[in-house]
């Protein structure tokens, strides 16, 4: 059954992390987190903070119930196995930084896997899909913007006229109220014309290390 | 930044303003509203720009919420380079517009979610459409603009939020905090606020603690539920046959070769689907109980080319099947004589049940026919619009974590954009008169050729079929070996798959000669005269099947004989596939090797290859009836030819030099196997039930006059035998033969898509017009923002 499972891996969890007593506050914070966002399973939190705690062990703290102050700068987040071969790592994790620098806290982290599962709501996905391609981070996805995602997305493949003619074409097809930019009115309409946007932009994931 | 000046924003009395632009107050009859508006606000918003400004100077911005100055500070250098010219009052006040904001500011998220909220709450008291006034522009009144969410600090907006969601159901509330995009620390304080204004007031804790003890398993089991079959789903893609496969082939060579191997995957559904009606129904239960065989010849190889010796008595053909009940002790008693009342065990009446069993997976590949047509043409139709946009931003697939695949997706998304490229600058080309004349007449001269070309291969074929059934007699009269006579039967096949394999290269050079622009068109008019070619030999082949004149005049058993017919025809047109993909690629490419010494290689050509799987799978389809086991014989031959196609494709051939865009290309190839490949086979088939004569001495249906006629003989035996169901002959008799009801039903249907189509329509103009309308607005705020900079600087002259 479900329970003795969840219940033994939640054993395994703690033993793995090597104590004995309540980590996290079990009730309290499981009920925040259930009631304030929770698409993946809840048993990833835990598994999450083994995985946040494994990237820097001595700074993060295992007990979590006086909400402690613990940052984790960008390089050791996008050197994670689901992020590292992704080409818009660092922008997938800006857009989740508080502090505008890249680095996320536990809750920025628990925020980022959340967003990026299968069953957060098409309009968060669009709103941080915005985030992400929004390079220069002014609330609009200019032509640069553009032109650095092509870049991303295609390695650098296409010729220079290529780009400026697709950064064209988009902002040419995409834009509505005509001032040559995409903004987030823009990005939204484009994306409920697209029956691919939830398969596999931003969405559809399954980042679990190994499935139960 | 020094003493920020005074902003007044009274909009002047109309002696500065007149003549130089068109300003509102200029209007002044038709848009009161608009200025008595302007002029009510203006004091207000003067006084609070003035106290923003101060305050933005005085403190620092580390007293502010940090996230509001970021807001206001990152956006300024990069506008303060497109908007030289605007002042830095313009630039913050074009920074804190709700627009600019979205996602950023957390403010501004909390405003507009208390805006969503209240929106929510009132939409029961929004006024019928039809009292809405009609102007373009909306009136300002409709906005509340006395609470200006800008004005408020951050905690006050905290509390407008907190106090409009404690006003909504907690189902509500809940899925509102879950969609917000703030970030859990936020959540997790605007939840408390809720909880403690909640609290006091009613038992709702309960709501809030799913963790309690008793609600603890049940939440793990729904989680877990909804997890594993999240996953199930998942696995389930990835599961599918030749998902690599085929995701390699796209990567490397586009989606245009793609559609090839997916047209391929669909013919192969096709036909494991009627393969196993067929399989299930007919020839197991002929197999399980087999028919007073003649004696079997010996097995000799030629039977795998002639599909004759051996293979005539076998399950593989119409004349094996028995025309009798089969497990019923009543068919061994004369005819007349009472049955022994004994209940048989398990009778199968084996004529209804083949015919039904044919009938009815002509009917299953009908319906999966039209649902992936009207599906492909609902794809195709609603991507033409922001086609680019949509696959800069949704191609990439995040789910692929190891370095090759992103190298390979990478690879794919470079092809597709450029692919994209390719058709929308083919498009915009122009030509002078003259040149458009010529290149009409060449198009005039190519299609007379092609004609000309199909016309006299189907004459050739006609002839020759005369010719070889001469030469069969006087063999027959000769007495000479078997299989010198077989032998001669292949010829024809031979004949026909040459024809189907030479005659489409002539096309392409014709097509080369002509000249297309778009290669969209190019493809389209070879395609076309190829499937003209192939469509008059094939009636040509049908017409001489159902007349008996030339060939099987001569057998008893004509079905097995049209059957063993097919199947040469199958055979012949794989081997020749065969030999198409060797010479036509492989050694090709040697070729070009050798005589230039660069690495061209030949390209896949798409079309010809699609027409040949459509031709190969109309003949599955025409000889359904003859040879039951024709599907599995095309399942083998599309599983074959899946590797070796995609092997040589890897080894060989180049990606399209001309790339198009494939998504129109594979509506065409499913609505081509639809139209007239499908069709024909079931008009065929149709036909030959309702108006050839079975033989008299093998198959099912022997005996009867037309094959329609077992149906209605066990009607009439369903009637007599049990006088309760007359009301199902009645069905039969005035709905499924009367025409009457045929015609109405088609009426009717014509009648729902006439309707749907016009309702379409009408979805698009509204579309269009509101695409306008935000054109509209968009000019408006461009209007306003400038109107506000010109006072500002006017106001900043005088003083």
């Amino acid at each position: 059954m479900f329970t003795s499972s969840t219940c033994s891996l939640l054993r395994d969890q703690n033993t793995v992390l090597g104590v004995t007593g309540t980590t996290f506050c079990p009730e309290q914070f499981m009920n925040q987190y259930f009631q304030l966002f929770f698409y993946c399973l809840f048993l990833l939190v835990y598994r999450l903070h083994g995985r946040y705690h494994e990237m820097a062990p001595n700074v993060v703290p295992m007990d979590y119930t006086k909400d402690p102050d613990v940052k984790l700068p960008m390089q050791l987040i996008i050197n994670m196995p689901e992020l590292k071969e992704n080409p818009f790592k660092e922008r997938i994790v800006a857009s989740f930084s508080e502090d505008g620098e890249g680095s996320l806290s536990f809750n920025d982290f628990v925020d980022m896997f959340s967003v990026l599962s299968e069953m957060a709501p098409r309009e968060l996905k669009a709103i941080y899909a915005f985030k992400i391609y929004d390079f220069n981070t002014d609330n609009f996805i200019c032509k640069a913007d553009l032109e650095k995602t092509l870049n991303k997305l295609t390695r650098e493949e296409l010729t220079d006229e290529e780009i400026t003619l697709v950064c064209e074409k988009v902002i040419e097809e995409a834009d509505m109220d005509g001032d040559g930019k995409l903004g987030f009115a823009d990005f939204e309409n484009m994306i409920s014309k697209a029956p691919d946007f939830l398969r596999y932009s931003l969405g559809n994931q399954v980042y679990q290390q190994k499935p139960f | 930044m020094s003493q920020p000046p005074s902003i007044t924003l009274q909009v002047p009395e109309g002696t500065e303003s007149d003549g130089q632009e068109l300003s509102p107050d200029n209007e002044r009859a038709l848009h009161t509203s608009f200025h008595q508006l302007i002029l009510e606000q203006s004091s207000l918003i003067e006084a609070d720009l003035e106290l923003e400004l101060q305050e933005r100077s005085r403190e620092p911005p580390a007293c502010l919420d940090t996230r509001d100055a970021c807001a206001v500070s990152w956006p300024e250098p990069g506008q303060g380079e497109e908007h030289p010219s605007y002042s830095s009052a313009s630039l913050q006040i074009l920074a804190s517009m709700p627009s600019r904001t979205i996602g950023r500011s957390l403010g501004a998220i909390i405003s507009q979610y208390c805006n969503r909220t209240a929106r929510l709450r009132r939409r029961s008291n929004r006024p019928p459409l039809q009292q809405l006034c009609r102007a373009a522009r909306p009136s300002l009144r409709q906005y509340n603009l006395d609470t200006d969410p800008a004005s408020t600090t951050l905690e006050e907006k905290r509390r407008l939020l907190v106090k409009e969601l404690l006003s909504l159901s907690p189902s509500q509330c809940s899925h509102v905090l879950l969609t917000m995009p703030l970030s859990l620390e936020e959540k997790r304080i605007i939840r408390q606020q809720l909880s403690g204004q909640r609290g006091p007031l009613g038992q709702r804790a309960h709501h809030w603690a799913p963790f309690s003890s008793c609600g603890w398993p049940k939440v793990c089991i729904v989680l877990g539920c909804r997890g594993l079959w999240y996953r199930l789903l998942s696995l389930l893609r990835t599961a599918q046959p030749w998902h690599y496969a085929l995701k390699q082939i796209g990567g490397r060579f586009g989606s245009s070769v793609l559609s090839y191997f997916l047209f391929l995957k669909t013919l192969l559904t096709l036909n494991f689907v009627s393969f196993f009606i067929l399989l299930a129904f007919v020839v197991v239960m002929q197999a399980v109980y087999p028919s007073a065989a003649v004696s079997p010849q010996p097995f000799t190889g030629l039977e795998l080319l002639t599909g004759a010796g051996s293979f005539t008595n076998s399950l593989l053909y119409y004349g094996y099947y028995s025309n009798v009940t089969l497990n019923d002790p009543c068919s061994s008693s004369p005819e007349g004589s009472e049955c022994p009342l004994a209940a048989p065990l398990l009778p199968y009446n084996l004529p209804l049940a083949y015919l039904f069993s044919v009938w009815v997976s002509f009917l299953v590949t009908c319906i999966l026919l039209v649902y992936s047509v009207s599906r492909s043409f609902l794809g195709s139709v609603r991507s033409s619009t922001a086609v680019l946009a949509i696959k800069v931003f949704c191609a990439w697939d995040f789910k692929v974590v190891q370095r090759r695949s992103v190298k390979l997706q990478c690879e794919n998304i470079c092809t597709q954009l450029k692919e994209l490229l390719g058709e929308q600058s083919s498009r915009s080309r122009s030509q002078s008169r003259c040149q458009v004349l010529g290149h009409y007449l060449v198009m005039l001269l190519a299609w007379v050729l092609a004609l000309g070309l199909a016309s006299g291969c189907v004459l050739g074929v006609h002839h020759l079929s005369e010719r070889m059934h001469t030469v069969q007699q006087e063999q027959q009269a000769q007495g000479s070996a078997r299989w010198q006579q077989e032998i001669l039967l292949l010829v024809v096949p031979f004949v026909v798959s040459l024809l189907n394999a030479v005659m489409p290269h002539l096309f392409n050079l014709l097509a080369l000669w002509e000249k297309q622009d778009s290669p969209v068109t190019q493809v389209s008019v070879a395609i076309f005269r190829n499937l003209i070619l192939k469509t008059m030999v094939l009636i040509l082949l049908c017409y001489q099947w159902l007349s008996r004149s030339i060939i099987c005049s001569a057998e008893e058993c004509w079905e097995t004989c049209v059957g063993q017919d097919l199947y040469r025809f199958m055979v012949m047109d794989f081997i020749f596939t065969l030999l198409d993909t060797l010479f036509g690629e492989l050694i090709w490419r040697l070729i070009l090797e050798k005589r230039q010494k660069k690495k061209q290689r030949p390209e896949f050509d798409i079309a010809r290859n699609v027409l040949e799987l459509i031709y190969g799978q109309t003949l599955t389809w025409l000889g359904l009836l003859f040879a039951p086991l024709l599907p599995a014989l095309q399942m083998l031959k599309l599983l074959l030819l899946f590797y070796i196609k995609k092997t040589s494709l890897m080894r060989n051939c180049q990606s399209p030099s001309k790339p198009w865009q494939a998504s129109r290309m594979s509506t065409l190839f499913i609505t081509l196997l639809c139209f007239p490949s499908f069709l024909g086979a079931a008009t065929f088939f149709s036909y030959t039930i309702w108006s050839v004569r079975p033989s008299e001495t093998c198959g099912p249906f022997r005996g009867l006059e037309t094959i329609y006629k077992s149906g209605k003989r066990w009607m009439l035996v369903l009637e007599k035998s049990n006088p309760n169901i007359t009301w199902f002959a009645w069905v039969y008799q005035y709905l499924l033969e009367n025409a009457c009801l045929q015609f109405f039903m088609s009426a009717a249907l014509i009648a729902v898509i006439y309707f749907n189509i016009q309702v379409v329509r009408g979805r698009q103009k509204v579309i269009c017009l509101l695409q306008e309308q935000i054109a509209k607005e968009g000019e408006d705020k461009a209007f306003l923002i400038q109107k506000f900079q010109n006072v500002y600087e006017q106001r900043r002259r005088r003083s």
